[in-house]
């Protein structure tokens, strides 16, 4: 009897033994490389693994589907209909009358109740903040709708795949992310604590790039960095596209930034007092976040001094789903600096990096990155942009929004992220009626120009 | 985790709607993903404030009662059924070869019967000047003044309605509408 619990003992000893090795060895293996900045290439070959991978599953589920002669459901990312090349109120109301008539007719009704059901049907903003569709599957559950079409060798590759990533790859991510934090905190307090300027801001720098390194391997980051002679300089202001708060880490893990962001309380606020210890930050308190003034002079406090870091900004103000870029707010536009662009955008075959915070609150958010295969992203370094004479704000906004867009292959829209959570305003459809009205009311092609100007000057 | 996509097979009644509306299996999927998505309180009903979460619809000047259009008198609440039947008003007429009757939505009869309503908001078969002045209403808004509002309805009444009985019943209407290709203008391409 002690005989036999003496002998499963050791076995079980020797078994924790292995793996406690195992594991350090490895978070040695890529804590090393992670401070001094060096890469083994690994990640790149598990990219190319993995989609090789992908493919395979992909196939088999068509071949599955054909066997039992069915269609395997393709998610449209264009959408559910067929939407007609944007044609304005003005043009659809005279192709329905013809040139000839501005009066009103019975018939109009049938356009404006079209337009209403096919915004129910299918609408830019709401499928914003849904996570993008896939056409092909990538072994995780959470994006699949071909259930039925799963063989039962491609289950068993799933089944290894879900121990793969929950067995070894999320302890691993969440043991190197708790390193990761716990260095922050010490080495940015160690630091704070030199009285000599230079050699602190030197060493401040040190540790914030090491720190970020180390979160990168923490989410399995695969990240390719375009255009790198344009990163942002000391005194400016980088904006980016915001799609999750990851993207803090994705920059940060090739520059040094002042982050903006309100006090947080618990592991967050005790980070947010670390790091302004070493470097300079911007906090706001709740309060003090909605006064529109205070926050301007901080933030041209900040880049005035050209000691200080580029101050990283997303001027959405929302997360948006990575398929297209919402109306920047122009609070950072008015400050007037040089804003340096940055476009990222993420590969969603590895995992989706979207934080839709209506669904998962941030522990989940995390835990599902750090569950997915990884994160595959490109960020495009734009050149820099100054506001033009005759600029006002907003319109410098828009003009580096879609510059944003275009490099990163995203819709450009005109919509504020805030409707997410708000109710649009009531001047969209003042403005639907006033281009309504000019249908009924103006003449056509040059008096409607002449009639406009009339109008506004009454 | 777990996957909160839908499949073919959590669409109720799958069979009975595609006989029903013309819509095709993935079509109807596609729709309840929709549906789902707008719902945003999970209760598997839209309610009132779900539709007028759309900013392009809150902007639409007759945005409000098109989402009328989907509940029931008395309802306050649409389920996946109710929403498919509506949108089914919007299919092209000729996609729908299987059933020939006037009774499928998408029938020229039954759209008009569709817009008609739009107007006609107390149900009672007519469209009288009050309810025309009030759609134009919410078409122009404060772009035009009230007298222009009225001689815009005296002109569309004098111009439909027939039996001079000072509004605009279904017959008048279609009468109205008879040169305009309806199914052209209320249709929405469904890709399938």
């Amino acid at each position: 009897m002690t005989w036999s619990v003496f002998f499963t003992d050791s076995l079980l000893c020797r078994c924790v033994g292995i793996t406690v090795t195992l594991w350090w060895t490895l978070l040695i293996f890529i804590i090393v490389p992670a401070v001094l900045g060096v890469s083994f290439g690994i990640r790149s070959f598990y990219m190319r693994a993995l989609l090789k991978i992908f493919k395979w599953a992909t196939l088999r589920m068509e071949i599955g589907a054909k066997e039992k002669n069915e269609e395997l459901y393709k998610p449209y990312s264009n959408g559910i209909i067929a939407k007609e090349p944007t044609v304005s109120l003005q043009q659809e109301m005279q192709a329905l009358r013809g040139f000839a008539s501005s009066e009103f007719e019975l018939a109009d009704i049938l356009c404006f109740s079209r337009r209403g059901v096919e915004s129910i049907v299918d609408d830019e903003v709401t499928k914003c903040f849904s996570a993008q569709e896939l056409q092909s599957w990538n072994l995780l559950t959470r994006s699949n709708y071909n259930f039925r079409h799963i063989s039962l060798r491609l289950t068993v590759v799933w089944g290894l795949g879900v121990l793969l990533r929950y067995g070894v790859m999320l302890p691993l991510r969440v043991a190197l992310a708790t390193t990761g934090i716990i260095l922050l905190i010490v080495l940015s307090t160690l630091v704070g604590c030199l009285p000599e300027v230079q050699l602190r801001s030197k060493l401040s720098e040190e540790v914030h790039l090491m720190c970020y390194r180390i979160f990168v391997r923490a989410l399995t980051a695969i990240i390719t960095y375009h255009n790198q002679e344009n990163k942002p300089r000391n005194g400016g202001i980088c904006v980016a596209n915001h799609t999750t708060p990851i993207d803090v880490i994705i920059l940060a893990n090739d520059g040094c930034y002042s982050l903006v962001g309100q006090v947080h309380g618990g592991l967050m606020g005790l980070l947010q007092k670390a790091m302004v210890k070493a470097s300079s930050h911007i906090w706001f308190e709740r309060s003090e976040a909605k006064d529109r003034h205070l926050v301007a002079k901080r933030l041209s406090d900040h880049v005035a001094d050209k000691n200080k870091q580029p101050i990283l900004i997303f001027p959405e103000g929302t997360c948006v789903n990575n398929t297209s870029v919402m109306m920047f707010k122009k609070g950072s536009f008015q400050v007037g600096c040089t804003v340096y662009p940055v476009a990222i955008k993420y590969d969603p075959h590895f995992g989706d990096a979207f934080w839709n915070s209506s669904k998962f609150g941030i522990v989940t958010y995390l835990l599902r990155m750090m569950s997915s295969w990884a994160i595959v992203c490109s960020v495009w370094y734009l050149p820099p942009m100054n506001r033009e004479e005759r600029e006002s704000a907003a319109e410098f906004a828009n003009r580096v929004k879609s510059a944003i867009a275009s490099q990163g292959g995203l819709v450009d829209l005109v919509w504020d992220g805030g409707l997410k959570r708000a109710k649009v305003k009531e001047d969209f459809k003042k403005e639907q009626q006033k281009l309504y009205s000019e249908v009924l009311v103006g003449d056509q092609d040059m008096g409607d120009q002449y009639r406009k100007q009339l109008l506004e000057e009454t | 985790m777990g996957s909160n996509k839908s499949s073919v097979q959590n669409v109720p009644d799958v069979q009975e709607l595609i006989q029903e509306t013309g819509f095709s299996a993935s079509h109807l999927q596609r729709l309840y993903e929709r549906f789902h998505l707008l719902d945003r309180d999970q209760m598997g009903r839209l309610r009132v404030q779900d539709f007028e979460a759309i900013p392009e619809l809150a902007g639409n000047p007759i945005g409000d009662r098109i989402i009328g259009a989907f509940f029931y008198p008395g309802k306050d609440s649409v389920d996946f059924h109710d929403f498919v039947r509506v949108l089914a008003h919007f299919q092209p007429t000729d996609s729908n070869t299987k059933r020939k009757s006037e009774e499928v939505y998408n029938s020229p009869n039954r759209k008009l019967q569709f817009a008609f309503q739009l107007y006609d908001q107390d149900q009672d078969g007519k469209i009288s000047r009050a309810e025309l002045l009030q759609v134009l209403q919410e078409l122009l808004g404060i772009e035009v003044t009230d007298e222009q509002l009225q001689s815009i309805a005296e002109r569309a009444i004098k111009e439909a309605d027939l039996d001079q009985d000072d509004a605009i019943s279904f017959e008048e209407f279609k009468k109205s509408l008879e040169k305009v290709d309806v199914n052209r203008k209320m249709r929405i391409g469904f890709l399938s």
